[in-house]
């Protein structure tokens, strides 16, 4: 189980909305490369995970994403949550806000509602850990891109934060990727899938 | 709530870094310096602003764990 804690991993203070800004950034919450996304990728792949220290670092990556998609997710709330009428239709938030007003609700910067297939949860350690370091890289970039369009130092102090945990976060999983082949066989690190074929299954073929 | 913040990141980042070096006597070190460090933070926050988890609510004749700002509201 999780026990919440009441403060942000990173401190959130924008004292400007801005919607321009507020559009693309959601991307971090539902797009193909955001938090949640992140979050149930590596908190759906460890229950089938053999070794228990690789378990262990998917539990703790997959745990600080969710603190990373509610940084993301004030971010997005303290941009728009003051928006006037006028603000919203010169920025083109309208088609947002008529569907969710200011909520905060999971898509991609293109309007593309949050789904599943942006992750895989493959059942072989080796897949599964190869995603999970692309995927730290693919937001690295996101949040590069996102550094390039946002001017403002209050939005762009938080989002500097998450990228440098992406790199973090890849280096960390690319440990845990040699921890799983020092667990195979050296000569082809294919010969099994640890997470099938190491199994006791109860009962005949 | 800056300080806790960052003494709170520090041990979730030694954390990481302790799951894949297990063994790493200066990073074991620093874990238990900075987990003393974080309790500290933790009451002196939650003596002068109130608790940061509900099992930590001061229990009266009316429930408050409501009535503080939520973290994602902007602080000041």
């Amino acid at each position: 189980m999780w026990t919440y804690d009441r403060k942000l991993q990173y401190p959130v203070n924008i004292s400007k909305p801005d919607a321009n800004a507020a559009k693309i950034i959601i991307t971090q919450f539902g797009g193909p490369d955001g938090e949640l996304a992140a979050s149930q990728r590596y908190l759906s792949q460890r229950y089938s995970m053999p070794y228990k220290q690789v378990a262990g670092l998917l539990t703790d990556i997959g745990t600080e994403e969710m603190a990373h998609m509610e940084i993301v997710c004030a971010i997005v709330h303290q941009l728009t949550k003051d928006l006037s009428l006028e603000e919203i239709k010169a920025a083109g938030f309208d088609p947002y806000f008529v569907d969710h007003t200011v909520a905060l609700w999971p898509q991609a910067a293109s309007g593309a509602p949050f789904t599943a297939t942006y992750f895989q949860s493959k059942g072989d350690a080796i897949t599964d850990l190869v995603e999970d370091m692309a995927a730290e890289q693919k937001a690295r970039t996101t949040y590069d891109n996102l550094l390039r369009l946002i001017d403002n130092p209050e939005v762009r102090d938080p989002l500097k934060f998450l990228r440098a945990r992406e790199i973090v976060h890849f280096q960390r999983f690319g440990e845990g990727l040699r921890i799983v082949q020092d667990h195979l066989n050296s000569r082809n690190f294919y010969a099994i899938n640890p997470e099938f074929d190491m199994r006791k299954p109860k009962s005949g073929s | 709530m800056r300080d806790l913040q960052a003494v709170s990141f520090v041990l979730d980042d030694i954390a990481l870094f302790l799951q894949t070096h297990p063994t790493d006597q200066a990073a074991l070190r620093c874990y238990e310096k900075y987990r003393d460090l974080k309790r500290k933070a933790e009451e002196e926050y939650m003596n002068a602003y109130g608790p940061l988890r509900e099992d930590n609510v001061f229990v009266t004749d009316r429930w408050t764990w409501a009535d503080m700002p939520w973290p994602w509201e902007r602080q000041g």
